[in-house]
């Protein structure tokens, strides 16, 4: 479990995030959701150490994060952000080898190379290997650095608005993946998404900002109804069951 | 071609080169002649060495192509030090007569400088690239002004001392200090060669290298200062050759495909040597000394410079 205690974070005096305390629970994708500027990415930083959060603490499964040495750390969480850019050119598999640096420093035993393989083949990237990064589509690209994360193969997995620039069919197949990581390896998830149906359709818990305050967090389907919606985002969404989804109809609210 | 094979024939090149210098029409003069060349080859081959190690680690952790550790202003910064201690101790002071201190002077002063320089640039999140760049520039004439207002203040004399400084080229290699600044670089060197697989991971950037559990930015730091040790000790050998190493770096980035700095760098080492060694044997035995090596070389880094600078452009 991921413990966040009164985490704050300010940019001069604005507090952009403002004593939040969250738990994510093992075995379950979290979606952080809310309107642009509600602190979720900066959240999810701190929660993952690229920033220092200014107070409070966080604990994965009650070991203090800052305690921690960069290299235990990174065996144990991972964080994808949503821009990579980079200043060298590397074939797919160059990049998902990358993932297994915390645990080989840069010499891949037999069992790197296995999980690799696994990582490519998990991503379904197997043709696309020996293909430079910088030849593929946002979606392959995508791919290629979650399948990287998957190499690193750590307890929880931390992401930062994956679908950004993908198509419908792409982030369809993303967010498959990630039920699939919690589903069939026994991953924690925790994600900050834009489109609230995606959180709605795939995710297990739901926290949303606003203001960089936590004003909602629950289970699913304890969010996705109008009166919550309204507190987030300021707006009357009704919800339309279709199948076994819930449907947020928020575009002429 | 294979990484390896491109190695093998960028390191036969320079053998025949080093060769060449030492033996070329020496007409048997063991005694004195090769002793001398030895000499100029080692300084040449540790200058090179030291250039190129630097520029692709500091280009690495600056995440850009085109900065190189002279261009931020340790080059001018190695002659305003030069400048100040003539000019208030003057020429006989045992700062400037014993190479040695004078030598060690240079090299703290610098090392601190890239600590300041440091805290500037890279403790307050991500600049810009165009900010290093402008920031560098702007200290790096501050920095030569002054040199140069001190330098008309100063008896005409002790002038010619600071002249000796600033032109150190590679005709008159401070052999003094070679053997001591061997023993610095392959210090520097042995002490990083060790992390360039961390380099590596540096070079896909700040989120992702700590998110692979790299110590971002300590090894930002602790390289920068291992770029500007190595920078110092060139600058002391031969005096400033400010686009050296950009030459050699890209280069090197152009002629082997690899993420690998071990690979990269051992290029862009090779290339020095070629390019200075055989470049220096060229002007010494082709144009008899008519010009310098280093006037050739800044003339086409200049150029080269200019190039890099409209590709970019175009990319960006």
């Amino acid at each position: 479990m991921i413990q966040v205690r009164e985490l704050s974070k300010f940019y001069g005096k604005k507090a952009v995030v403002e004593k939040v305390s969250v738990n994510i629970q093992r075995g379950q994708i979290t979606s952080f959701i809310g309107p642009n500027g509600a602190g979720k990415s900066t959240l999810l930083s701190m929660v993952s150490r690229l920033l220092d959060a200014d107070t409070g603490e966080v604990l994965v499964d009650k070991d203090d994060v800052r305690k921690m040495k960069s290299n235990d750390f990174a065996k144990r969480v991972s964080i994808l952000k949503q821009s990579n850019y980079m200043n060298v050119r590397l074939t797919v598999r160059e990049l998902v080898s990358f993932g297994r640096f915390p645990h080989s420093r840069g010499r891949l035993n037999e069992e790197d190379i296995r999980v690799i393989d696994q990582a490519i083949e998990y991503m379904e990237l197997g043709d696309l290997q020996d293909n430079y990064l910088d030849e593929l589509s946002g979606g392959q690209r995508q791919r290629a650095f979650i399948s990287m994360v998957i190499a690193q193969d750590t307890e929880y997995v931390l992401l930062d608005e994956p679908l950004n620039n993908l198509d419908m069919k792409h982030s369809v197949q993303i967010m498959k993946i990630l039920r699939r990581l919690v589903d069939e390896l026994g991953k924690t998830v925790v994600i900050v998404l834009h489109d609230i149906n995606f959180a709605s359709v795939y995710s297990d818990r739901i926290v949303a900002l606003k203001d960089g305050r936590v004003i909602k967090d629950g289970p699913t389907e304890d969010i996705i109804n109008s009166e919550s919606l309204k507190e987030i985002y300021d707006m009357d969404i009704p919800i339309k069951q279709m199948s076994n989804c819930r449907i947020c109809v928020y575009f002429n609210s | 071609m294979r990484d390896s094979t491109k190695l093998i024939i960028l390191y036969a090149l320079a053998a025949l080169f080093v060769g060449l210098y030492l033996f070329h029409d020496l007409n048997g003069s063991y005694d004195y002649a090769l002793p001398r060349r030895g000499v100029k080859v080692a300084a040449m081959a540790v200058t090179g060495i030291a250039i190129a190690y630097a520029t692709v680690v500091f280009q690495t952790i600056t995440q850009n192509r085109i900065l190189t550790p002279s261009i931020m202003g340790l080059d001018s910064l190695y002659m305003l030090i030069q400048t100040v201690i003539i000019f208030f101790l003057g020429s006989t002071h045992i700062t400037v007569v014993n190479k040695q201190v004078n030598f060690l002077l240079s090299v703290i002063a610098m090392v601190i400088f890239a600590l300041l320089l440091y805290q500037l640039l890279f403790k307050k999140g991500n600049r810009p690239v165009y900010f290093l760049l402008l920031v560098g520039i702007i200290v790096g004439t501050f920095f030569s002004s002054i040199s140069t207002f001190l330098q008309v203040l100063i008896d005409p004399n002790e002038f010619l001392t600071v002249q000796d400084a600033m032109f150190a080229s590679f005709n008159n290699v401070n052999s003094d200090l070679v053997w001591l600044s061997i023993a610095v670089v392959a210090a520097c060197i042995f002490i990083g060669w060790r992390q360039l697989r961390i380099m590596d991971v540096i070079s896909l950037g700040r989120d992702i290298s700590m998110n692979l559990g790299v110590p971002y930015d300590r090894m930002v730091r602790s390289t920068l200062i291992l770029s500007a040790v190595l920078i110092a000790v060139s600058t002391a050998l031969v005096g400033p050759i400010t686009f050296f190493g950009l030459i050699v770096a890209n280069l090197s980035y152009q002629f082997i495909k690899s993420y690998k700095h071990s690979i990269t760098i051992t290029a862009a080492a090779g290339l020095s040597l070629i390019l200075l060694i055989g470049g220096q044997w060229i002007v010494e035995r082709v144009f008899t000394f008519s010009t310098t090596l280093s006037v050739v070389i800044e003339f086409a880094g200049g150029v080269y410079f200019i190039y890099l600078l409209l590709k970019e452009s175009r990319s960006a």
